[in-house]
């Protein structure tokens, strides 16, 4: 049982922080769906 | 090998208030969507006079004025320091004024596509009469101006890009085809900036560094912008067009694109085509971008300060023959994020950093100073991105910590000794690596530090065709002296095939 099990997951990455798929990889780990996973540049 | 060095850097910055609502994408997004919102009717009264981008502390230091340590020395945030005295000419280059870099985006307008208003050319030609080194065949580019009718009119009617000084029109940039996009006046217009903020960086290196620009075989440009037509949309080529307005008449060249990470790729390139004596001299060039003007606008007017990205950047960098004197270049120490490598921050500063050190038996503690993605985090860390640069020292120390190269308590005195305080505008490649290459070079001259490594990143998937992200660094080093070529072999590498000669001629004797 995880905090993520049946959610729909929406996921902003920063460039010069954790990135989109590397926070996809963890999230395919639990039970939550990815529907939106981006990373954006602010710089 | 007798590697590549630099030889010296340019670098400018142009204060351009009425682009940043005209230009920047932040302001015109808003426009289109939201016209009378609270932000573009407040924005005015957060933009600084260019006296105010003259002093402030971080621009002084991309110009050369004061150093990263000096910066370091004025307490955050920076936007209500000032620092005294200070001179919009630098050590590497200088500040230039809005009305006069218009009056250099019609100086290298080689297709008569920027019209300047008559009294403005006139008064712009007299600023730059008295420009430090601005030459007359330059200035008189600007021939006489036109009436702001038509002026006006091509703005209002034919799709002209509009020219602002201190909110009046003064110019326009006019599309070069009815229906192709690519040659659009907006697009033009941003091709134009890059273009003269690309010669001003070039005209600064030469001037700075007495350069002679005949001696210049190659130019590598490695801005954001693209070039081309309908059919070749991207086409190029911003570096031989910078090359004809900057003198390098016996230079061709190539752009490289790689968003904020092509500079540091182009050094590598650079320091590569001399290696291997295929030119003597290349110049690094690029130019800076109005899009990002007031990028992080919103944040900066809501929390009550002015809008810190007022300027567009630029740099260049003049790499040559090995002269036993300046920093060389280790191409042998090239630090690159592969398809493979992966995007977890971990992974991504393994390749860019752990990497390139463990092939010349390096610890991470053996660079003397890391020039990382240098965003200047007084414009950041308001607008909730950080600070990037002390984000990237985390992690370069924390892998050093990982690989036992020093203790978890020692990571805050890394940060200390091999980092920097970000000082560059947020000008996507203008802040990435590059910046402290002016100040490494003098550093690593005056025996204050021994090596530096540059490190570029550039976040690819921005373009939609790959998700990619990217990097690579490379080393810069002190000089052993001056390499004898005719030698051709040193007595090190001599010993070594005695020695394996004669182990060969044992193995021999014992086998017998």
């Amino acid at each position: 049982m995880s905090l993520f099990d049946g959610k729909k997951i929406i996921i902003i990455g920063d460039r010069d922080g954790i990135p989109g798929p590397a926070i996809e990889e963890c999230i395919k780990t639990t039970g939550g769906e990815v529907v939106f996973s981006s990373t954006e540049c602010f710089v | 090998m007798a590697h590549a060095v630099v030889k010296g850097s340019g670098y400018v910055l142009i204060h351009t208030p009425d682009m940043i609502l005209h230009n920047g994408t932040t302001q015109t997004t808003e426009k289109t969507i939201n016209p009378n919102s609270d932000y573009l009717k407040n924005l005015p009264e957060h933009i600084r006079s260019f006296e105010e981008v003259v002093s402030y502390p971080p621009n002084q230091t991309y110009i050369g004025n004061i150093t990263p340590e000096e910066l370091k020395e004025y307490k955050m945030p920076w936007h209500d320091k000032k620092v005294e005295g200070a001179d919009k000419v630098g050590k590497f280059g200088e500040i230039m004024p809005q009305d006069e870099f218009i009056g250099l985006m019609k100086i290298v307008d080689t297709f008569d596509l920027v019209k300047l208003e008559k009294k403005f050319t006139e008064d712009v030609k007299q600023k730059l009469g008295t420009h430090h080194f601005m030459k007359e065949d330059l200035i008189l580019r600007l021939k006489e101006g036109e009436e702001i009718e038509s002026i006006k009119k091509s703005v209002e009617e034919q799709g002209a890009e509009g020219l602002y000084n201190n909110g009046e029109l003064v110019g326009c940039v006019k599309r070069a085809h009815d229906i192709d996009v690519n040659l659009s006046a907006h697009v033009l217009f941003e091709n134009l900036v890059a273009k003269a903020s690309g010669v001003l960086a070039a005209l600064n290196l030469i001037e700075k560094n007495n350069i002679n620009p005949e001696e210049v075989e190659y130019i590598i440009e490695c801005s954001e912008e693209a070039c081309g037509d309908m059919n070749q949309r991207g086409g190029g080529n911003f570096a031989k067009a910078v090359g004809e307005m900057a003198g390098f008449t016996n230079a061709t060249g190539s752009d490289t694109r790689g968003f904020c990470a092509a500079p540091t790729h182009a050094m590598i390139e650079a320091a590569a085509l001399v290696d291997a004596k295929i030119f003597k001299n290349v110049v690094v060039v690029a130019g800076g971008s109005t899009a990002k003007l007031g990028m992080n606008g919103k944040d900066h007017v809501k929390k009550g300060l002015p809008v810190l990205e007022d300027v567009v950047g630029g740099f260049a960098i003049i790499i040559g023959e090995n002269d036993g004197v300046n920093p060389i270049l280790r191409t042998d120490l090239v630090g690159r994020h592969t398809v493979g490598t992966g995007s977890s921050p971990q992974a991504v500063i393994s390749s860019l950093v752990t990497e390139p050190l463990d092939k010349g038996d390096l610890k991470i503690t053996d660079i003397d100073k890391y020039s990382v993605e240098m965003q200047n985090p007084d414009i950041t860390k308001p607008a909730g991105a950080g600070d990037v640069p002390k984000a990237n020292y985390k992690m370069i120390g924390a892998l050093g910590v990982m690989r036992k190269e020093l203790e978890r308590t020692q990571l805050n005195d890394f940060i200390e000794t091999h980092g920097m305080e970000g000082w560059a505008p947020t000008q996507g490649h203008i802040p990435s690596g590059v910046p402290y290459v002016g100040f490494a070079r003098e550093d690593i001259l005056n025996n204050k530090i021994k090596n530096a490594m540059i490190i570029g990143k550039g976040s690819l998937f921005l373009g939609r065709m790959t998700n990619l992200f990217d990097g690579v660094s490379i080393v810069m080093e002190k000089n052993p002296g001056k390499v004898d070529e005719e030698k051709g072999v040193s007595e090190e590498e001599i010993r070594s095939l005695v020695a394996e000669a004669m182990r060969d001629f044992a193995s021999h004797l014992l086998k017998e």
